[in-house]
């Protein structure tokens, strides 16, 4: 009964968000662009980094990057669908929320599922884009299932964060709140060049940055060699796990305002 | 700056935004000194009226002159002559009341000990000498609605336009604002063009009222002469006693012609055959107590239903 | 300029530094970022240096004269939508009713962008010059340096200025950002141009006058006097500026059409 009441309230608002989000293509277009434009200038414009003496991922620049790329548009997406629930809070609507839903745990379920079909959309564009420029892909279907994966998980990841942000403190202004510390972690990484390559205190940070073990795992994915798989799905999913409980105790805080 | 004796006046003025006409030939002949109401609902044109008043917008036809000065050929000439307070604020929320009036100020090219005496003054007469430090944001809807008053008469102007002015503020900040409005054009002769949707405003404030609906005047004339020309008043009684409502039909009928009353009541429209002490007498006589006796004076509103069959208050419904 | 135009342009130029700087949660931001990105990508892509014909040891050196930019670009934002404020609250209506000449307004309100590109330009060297970086062209190199990343700053600002006055909304300059992200990202930010190996990639960063105000001013920090990078650096710079001035200019007549 409690699982049915969270079904009803997670499929009607993921409804809602879903028509908002396809009514008004400007809320839409950004979170769209920026994977391409950095797509197009990280694949394009370093691809000779490839010929860096110890540069050992033979699956092209291109893909290499494209993980990348998948795994920042996943998290940004679940960041802005946390700015469209701050708006939510500032407008009243989410109010509404709080009186009519019955199993308010459907509200956070709810803007998970609209946050990963904003982000389906981008990453089918993307794909679809760096195929269109020659990507190589040496996985299997079975490799490629296991990229996006990782990459929906991810997703939620950042959903979860930004909602947590967003119910502690229902307004837009702490929109850098929930952009820094992802923007943060995901250029803490070996965005350019593998882990090896970096020096100095990035390296350092990159070493116990969660995202760069899901990083590997998503290029070995791409490259069809798997590596580090369950470290990375254990650490996304360990992630995905925290923020959820971030996410709820910020609903519990929301109810508790009033 | 000495009073300018030559008002506002307008000749068919016309402005068109592509297929709508907002304003569609309005002629205005304001005498120096003078308050002019202009009066009309959410989208009649009042807005666009000032705009072109004020130089903000060319007009698509006909001509004005403000403090005599041509609208459309001496626009920096009429500027120097004019006040406005627009419809929205437009104050910039991080800049204090003082560097409000300084910026304005100086901008009229008042400069060193006069300017800064001169902002002390109006600071005073508006009452935000203690808050002229404090950032605008910080203020109230009323205090910024006097601090734009102040400013738009920084530089001593011979007309004022003020386009409605007391829109969202409470009842003590709206008195307020009318006893200078009134002030300034009583003792310092200031001409006075006010726009507004409230009645009691153009009724309090205005020595005539133009009434506007979709783009045309369609009144024009003193508060009082535009209510004696359309309505008498009328007098509504309810009587004590239920059973009793026929024979103070036939009583009230005497003195007038019946009108719409509340439910239980009898109303009449009063047309020279008495007066209300005349009605309260004939009631004394006929031995008929009334609950509740009512005198409603013809309004503004009443006068804009005669002219275009709808009422002010839901004209912008139409 | 006249007299009467260099006070109104003083006048309009103070109120908007002042408005600019009062808005903390406006301006830091915008500040940081950079600097973040500058430890990130230093850090990041030091191994670039390592390939054949990368002109400098030094990715932070090579990598600075891009931060200028970027603060460019965020002050243009903040020029753009405090105008796009000004617009909608009536702001600009209420200077439009007092004897301001147009010019005086636009040049005016360039000022917050100015000064907050001279304020980022000095923030940039001085964490770049603490964090090692060498100027090769010295002290006169620094200076032109501060020069050369205020006019960009000037040039962004004023079509952010255009922006404003073509969209009237705080949204629509914000909304154009995407594409002068894109106008960045695609020239010599990352690697030289002769190292891009993608060819259509290359071919856009060479015909992108971003490169060259970045290559001005990179030259002077990792070559030393290179007069053919200063005067495309500048020149497109000054470019920028008379361009974007021209194009404000127009748009403020359709924006008020005061008589």
């Amino acid at each position: 009964m409690k699982l049915r009441g969270i079904v009803d309230v997670a499929l009607a608002l993921a409804y809602r968000q879903i028509t908002v989000l396809l009514k008004n293509p400007s809320l839409f277009v950004p979170p769209m662009l920026f994977p391409l434009l950095n797509f197009t200038a990280f694949a394009g414009g370093l691809s000779r980094l490839r010929h860096v003496p110890g540069f050992d991922f033979h699956g092209g620049y291109t893909a290499f990057q494209f993980v990348f790329v998948l795994l920042q548009s996943a998290a940004f997406g679940g960041v802005f669908a946390g700015f469209g629930i701050a708006r939510d809070f500032e407008r009243g609507f989410a109010r509404r929320l709080l009186v009519s839903a019955p199993q308010r745990t459907g509200i956070v379920v709810g803007y998970a599922l609209s946050a990963l079909f904003r982000w389906a959309m981008i990453a089918v564009v993307l794909t679809i884009v760096a195929l269109a420029v020659g990507m190589k892909v040496g996985g299997s279907g079975v490799d490629l299932f296991g990229l996006y994966g990782l990459a929906i998980i991810f997703n939620q990841v950042g959903l979860l964060w930004a909602c947590g942000v967003a119910m502690r403190f229902r307004s837009v202004q702490a929109g850098p709140l929930m952009q820094t510390p992802v923007f943060m972690v995901l250029f803490l990484s070996p965005v350019y060049v593998p882990l090896h390559l970096l020096r100095g205190w990035i390296h350092a940070v990159a070493r116990v940055n969660p995202l760069t073990f899901i990083l590997e795992a998503g290029r070995g994915f791409i490259e069809g060699q798997p590596t580090d798989v369950a470290t990375g799905f254990g650490l996304a999913l360990g992630l995905a796990a925290v923020f959820a409980v971030w996410a709820r105790t910020g609903l519990a805080r929301a109810e508790r305002a009033g | 700056m000495s009073r300018s004796d030559k008002g506002i006046h307008a000749e068919g003025l016309v402005r068109r935004f592509k297929d709508v006409e907002a304003v569609a030939g309005i002629d205005l002949e304001i005498r120096p000194g003078e308050i002019y109401g202009f009066l009309g609902p959410n989208g009649a044109g009042k807005s666009t009226t000032v705009h072109m008043l004020t130089t903000l917008l060319p007009p698509t036809a006909g001509r004005a002159s403000v403090a005599g000065f041509d609208v459309a050929s001496e626009g920096p000439k009429v500027r120097a002559a004019i006040g406005a307070a627009l419809q929205e604020a437009a104050l910039d929320p991080f800049l204090t009341g003082r560097e409000h009036l300084r910026l304005q100020a100086s901008l009229h090219g008042i400069a060193g000990r006069r300017r800064d005496e001169l902002i002390e003054a109006l600071l005073e007469r508006v009452g935000l000498a203690q808050a002229g430090s404090r950032k605008v944001r910080t203020y109230s809807g009323g205090m910024k609605r006097r601090l734009d008053l102040a400013l738009a008469l920084i530089h001593d102007p011979s007309t004022l336009f003020l386009d409605e002015p007391t829109t969202g503020l409470d009842p003590q900040s709206r008195t307020a604002l009318w006893d200078e409005v009134a002030r300034l054009a009583r003792e310092e002769g200031v001409t006075v063009f006010l726009t507004t949707q409230y009645l009691e405003e153009a009724d309090v404030l205005a020595d005539r009222v133009g009434i506007i609906d979709h783009g045309r005047i369609v009144a024009e004339g003193t508060p009082a002469r535009l209510k004696a020309e359309i309505g008498k008043p009328t007098v509504e009684v309810v009587p004590e006693r239920p059973d009793e409502l026929d024979r103070l039909r036939d009583l009230l009928r005497r003195f007038g012609s019946e009108t719409a009353a509340r439910p239980g009541g009898y109303a009449v429209q009063l047309d020279g055959h008495g007066d209300l002490p005349a009605v309260i007498r004939a009631l004394d006589v006929e031995e008929l107590r009334a609950a509740e006796i009512n005198l409603h004076q013809p309004t503004l509103d009443d006068v804009f239903l005669a002219k275009t069959g709808r009422t002010l208050e839901g004209a912008d419904e139409a | 300029m006249s007299r009467g135009l260099a006070h109104q342009v003083a006048l309009i130029a103070r109120r908007s530094i002042v408005r600019t700087f009062r808005q903390p949660g406006t301006w830091i931001p915008p500040l940081l970022f950079p600097l973040m990105l500058m430890a990130v990508n230093s850090n990041g892509l030091r191994a670039a240096t390592h390939l054949p014909g990368f002109p400098t040891r030094s990715f932070l050196a090579f990598f600075l004269p891009f931060s200028f930019l970027q603060g460019a670009l965020f002050a243009s934002g903040i020029a753009g939508t405090d105008l796009a404020r000004d617009i909608d609250t009536g702001f600009l209506n209420r200077l439009a009713l007092t004897p301001v000449r147009g010019s005086a307004l636009l040049l005016g309100q360039i000022g917050g962008a100015v000064g907050l590109g001279a304020l980022q330009a000095c923030v940039y060297l001085g964490v770049g010059l603490a964090a090692g970086v060498h100027i090769d062209a010295g002290l006169p190199g620094a200076l032109l340096i501060l020069v050369l990343a205020v006019l960009i700053a000037t040039g962004w600002g004023t079509l952010g200025l255009w922006l404003a006055l073509r969209t009237g909304s705080g949204e629509g300059v914000q909304s154009q950002f995407p594409l002068l992200f894109f106008a960045t990202f695609i020239s010599s930010m990352n690697l030289p141009r002769n190292l891009i190996e993608v060819t259509w990639f290359r071919d856009i960063a060479t015909v992108n006058p971003v490169s060259y105000m970045i290559e001005g001013l990179r030259s002077l920090v990792i070559v030393g006097w290179d007069a053919q990078a200063l005067l495309l650096g500048f020149g497109f710079a000054l470019a920028l500026i008379a361009c974007s001035l021209l194009l404000a200019t127009r748009q403020l007549k359709v924006r008020m059409t005061r008589t």
